[in-house]
């Protein structure tokens, strides 16, 4: 199946809203990632593969879901680029493509009130249309 | 919608000498782009500026002004942006009292090394004049082109 | 009538690229007072200005308008080349239709009529241009070095060997600066000291330099030429011109308690003290905060100690004022703060340190007399890991954008260094690029992978983790086996990135030079022009100008001493001739300019004056001062009537300016 590189990168960097061209490759969001003893590719590899063209690769591994969005990563870059971000996009893009993705309003009321909104909102982002 | 779309505003800025026209040489070095509608006329420091300098350019058809000088505290002769500044909010007060278009002009500081900060600002009041439109207000129709 | 001429240049590609120059030559044919237009590839060449005096003659024109780059490139070439065919060089008038024109728009069509519209704003203005004349001052033949670093002290020695007096301020109590903390230099190896304290002391004997030590500039006034300034002398306790430099005093001291800005806080030192050995002038200085005596008024040891009876409780600051020609800054640099960097354990724990307090470790005149120990045991440390680019190359708001230039190259030093004296140290890099262009640099760095078993791994360290028994544990990429590696060295280097000295911005106010928002003075043009400001009669020379290593430091400290020799060399200067100028027939003598004035360039004076009336009468009226005015205008806008105008910004030329560009 040929897939076009080209949109497939701009998908994501569209929903990533980060500026990927600005990772200077130096490391340190692999180095303080905390699940980057287990991941199969480490953040950087996955910011080099955006970048060069390989985004394809990038749905076919594991490291968007071993990503804990503890976002040390983007704390730490020094160039300002966010891999945790990319690492989200790639979560929706993959949630979004096998349908599934209606999250009712109504249902807000039913989860415990001390859930966190950053779930919430992440959860309407991965499962809105 | 009035036809905004076509609308390019004529903008006349005034540069000092060291620091902003300097940051207008810098976007040039640095090729960034601002409208063309922009034009710039150099004087020595913002000191130089005489509001009378800025109505008449709004009399002669400017849709926008804008004065760009040292930031305060670095200007090549010490104190004269700070009397610029001190100026210019008169002017402003005084185009806010009258009730002619204050927002058509805008004061700026801009350094020599901020080249990429000088066609962002352009870019910015560009767009900003762009939305008031046409200058109606302070355009003298006895001077003719 | 008046002849203009108009000279529109291609700049090669640059402009004409962009902009149709020959519709601009046929646009300006059409005004009537253009006598001749024409275009050409470079006119800055010697072709290019041939055209202009071949013009001059034919034509017999007055005035002359070149559109081309900016002002500030060729405005002086074009008015030199007026001169030459006997037209006043402020018959000229320059069109920026490269930097503010060709160079800022894509489209050709708004190029071209936005470039037609600049060339008719100059053609208005030239019309009423006046041929000025430039007066005369005098230059000092001397010149100040504020800084009195390697920079410093090589600027000194080359304006001195000129045959030119030269002072050197320096806050710190010696001259040497940073320097004269490092151990071996690269590429060379070289010992530092030996090879700074021989220059220091050229310095200090040269009978045509006078340092000034523990001193700083309080205040500058005037201009290129004629500089006023105010050194405050702070006080040292002790009597310089009495002191032995014997020492007995600062091994004597009870206060112990102050860490050495000299060894990076790894020691500290007396409240009386020399900075290092080697130190010049080699008097002592009794820091008062510290001082028993100053704090409680008792013990007074040094005193009773001194055989020579310099020390002088009561010394107070002394402020001398000297005039000077030239001013070179040469402020150096410090490392950054490692405050928003928590995350690599500075501060947390003893055995992270920076690259320049290793640097005091491994000399052998530091706090551990050269042997390389973790700071928080003694004892040799047997894994070393060295991080790059910290702090540098940081665009996320914590620390500096640009890449200090000096650390990989050091890094690579150091790794050697410890390598060389202690083969069982493992020791390894962690880079993101290795930046070694100079002259034998790449060959140096390699020698530490191939000769030193120096590791080298292309990855960062994210965080450094200390536990309760004070050990490090190290979480690193590695980027190209892509893995992430967890490691335990008993010693981390963290090469800190390098910022200009903190009274670099304090300077530049005081002396209106142009300083960036890194704080590194901005020179007048970066290609051409690397060691002079663009304020007239103000040089740079190392690190404040931006990061550089030592061998490009001393070229740019003599490349500044050419430059202020050039300056010291001429009789006279030429002063601007902009100058404000006051109509008297309409003056009023409210004398309001004279308050706006920065330089105090206008007085009131009782004049005899014709007014617009043809009454003769005789009252206060402004007069300008044309050797003080710089040429700023405050004036003419304060002037209520608008008697004060401003020579080559004359308000017709200005409002022609304005109708021309509406």
């Amino acid at each position: 199946m040929a897939v076009d590189e080209k949109q497939l990168t701009e998908d994501i960097l569209r929903l990533a809203a980060t500026d990927v061209r600005r990772c200077m490759q130096c490391g340190r969001c692999s180095a303080n990632c905390p699940e980057g003893f287990k991941m199969d590719l480490l953040p950087h590899r996955v910011m080099w593969d955006l970048n060069s063209g390989h985004a394809s690769e990038l749905l076919e591994a594991d490291a968007p879901w071993q990503c804990l969005s503890c976002m040390a990563c983007e704390e730490r870059c020094p160039r300002g680029v966010s891999p945790a971000r990319v690492m989200e996009a790639l979560r929706l893009l993959q949630i979004r493509q096998q349908g599934n993705n209606k999250l009712p309003a109504e249902s807000v009321e039913h989860y415990p009130s001390d859930m966190p909104q950053q779930l919430l909102v992440a959860a309407f982002r991965k499962y809105n249309k | 919608m009035l036809e905004k779309k076509n609308f390019e505003p004529k903008i006349v800025a005034f540069c000092c000498n060291w620091c902003s026209y300097a940051g207008a040489d810098g976007a040039g070095t640095a090729r960034k782009h601002y409208p063309a509608n922009i034009k710039i006329i150099k004087v020595p420091c913002s000191c130089r500026v005489n509001p009378l300098f800025i109505l008449r350019a709004f009399q002669r058809g400017a849709d926008g002004v804008i004065m760009c000088g040292c930031h305060p505290g670095d200007c090549h002769y010490s104190t004269g942006n700070y009397y610029a500044r001190r100026r210019m909010t008169l002017l402003l007060s005084m185009l806010d009292y009258l009730g002619v278009a204050g927002e058509r002009f805008r004061v700026e500081w801009v350094s020599a090394a901020e080249g990429a900060r000088f066609a962002q600002v352009m870019n910015d009041f560009a767009e900003h004049i762009a939305a008031l439109g046409e200058n109606v207000k302070l355009r003298d129709l006895r001077c003719k082109k | 009538m008046q002849k203009i001429g108009v000279f529109v240049c291609w700049c090669g590609s640059n402009i004409a690229g962009t902009v149709d120059v020959a519709q601009v030559v046929e646009a300006v044919r059409q005004i009537p007072d253009v006598a001749y237009a024409i275009d050409y590839k470079y006119m800055c060449s010697e072709q290019g200005q041939e055209l202009i005096r071949k013009a001059v003659a034919d034509y017999k024109l007055d005035r002359i308008v070149v559109c081309s780059c900016s002002p500030r490139m060729h405005e002086a070439t074009f008015r030199k080349c007026a001169e030459g065919v006997g037209i006043n060089p402020y018959m000229v008038e320059i069109a920026n239709i490269r930097e503010q024109c060709s160079w800022v728009l894509k489209d050709k069509a708004e190029a071209t009529a936005k470039a037609i519209k600049l060339a008719k704003a100059a053609i208005a203005k030239v019309r009423f241009n006046g041929a000025l004349k430039p007066g005369e001052s005098q230059v000092v033949k001397r010149a100040l070095v504020i800084g009195g670093g390697i920079a410093g002290i090589q600027t000194a020695l080359d304006i001195a060997e000129a045959g030119y007096k030269v002072d050197i301020v320096e806050k710190e109590p010696t001259i040497g600066g940073r320097m004269a903390q490092l151990d071996k230099i690269f590429p060379t190896l070289d010992c530092s000291a030996c090879i700074l304290t021989p220059k220091m002391v050229d310095a200090a004997n040269h009978e045509n330099i006078t340092l000034y030590t523990y001193s700083e500039v309080e205040s500058v006034s005037g201009f290129v030429g004629n500089f006023d300034v105010t050194i405050r002398k702070k006080a040292r306790s002790v009597k310089a011109d009495m002191c032995s430099g014997c020492g007995i005093c600062t091994e004597k001291c009870p206060s112990r308690k102050t860490p050495s800005e000299f060894d990076m806080g790894l020691k500290n030192r007396g409240a009386i003290y020399i900075p290092f050995a080697q130190a010049i002038p080699k008097v002592p200085v009794i820091d008062r905060e510290a001082c028993i005596k100053f704090k409680t008024g008792k013990c007074g040891i040094c005193s009773k100690l001194c055989p020579a009876g310099a020390i002088d409780y009561t010394q107070t600051d002394e402020l001398i004022t000297e005039k000077y020609g030239a001013i070179v800054l040469a402020t150096g640099f410090k490392t950054i703060s490692l405050d928003k960097f928590g995350e690599y354990g500075y501060g947390a724990s003893k055995d992270v340190i920076t690259s320049l307090e290793l640097e005091r470790l491994t000399n052998a005149a530091g706090p551990t007399e050269g042997h390389l120990v973790c700071p928080s045991t003694g004892k040799e440390p047997k894994k070393v890991i060295i991080v790059s680019c910290v702090g540098s190359r940081d665009v996320s708001g914590r620390g500096k954008s640009y890449c200090s230039k000096i650390c990989c190259m050091y890094n690579a030093k150091h790794a050697m260094y410890i390598r060389e004296k202690y083969p069982d140290v493992d020791v390894t890099v962690f880079y993101i690029d290795v930046r070694t262009p100079g002259k034998g640099f790449d060959e140096f760095q390699r020698r530490a992978v191939e000769e030193y078993g120096v590791h080298y791994v292309r990855g960062q360290v994210g965080k450094v983790v200390v536990d309760g028994d004070g050990r490090l544990t190290v979480f690193v990429s590695d980027l190209n086996s892509g893995r992430k590696l967890m490691l335990n060295p008993d010693l981390v280097v963290l090469a800190t990135a390098v910022q200009p000295s903190p009274d670099a911005r304090k300077l530049a106010t005081m002396l209106t030079a142009s300083i960036d928002n890194d704080d590194f003075y901005v020179e007048a043009h970066p290609k051409l022009r690397p060691v002079e400001s663009p304020t007239a009669g103000i040089f740079l020379s190392g690190m404040c100008q931006g990061p550089k290593d030592i061998p490009e430091t001393v070229s740019q400290a003599g490349a500044a001493a050419v430059k202020v020799v050039g300056l010291l060399a001429k009789d006279k200067l030429l002063t601007n001739p902009c100058t404000a100028q006051c109509d008297t027939s309409i003056c009023s003598g409210c004398l309001a300019c004279t308050h706006v004035c920065p330089y105090g360039a206008i007085t009131g004076e009782s004049k005899p004056v014709i007014t617009k009336l043809g009454v003769r009468e005789t009252r206060t009226v402004a007069v300008v001062n044309n050797a003080l005015c710089q040429g700023c205008g405050a004036c003419t806008v304060a002037c209520p009537c608008g008697a004060m105008d401003l020579q080559g910004f004359t308000n017709q030329q200005i409002l022609a300016e304005v109708d021309a560009l509406c």
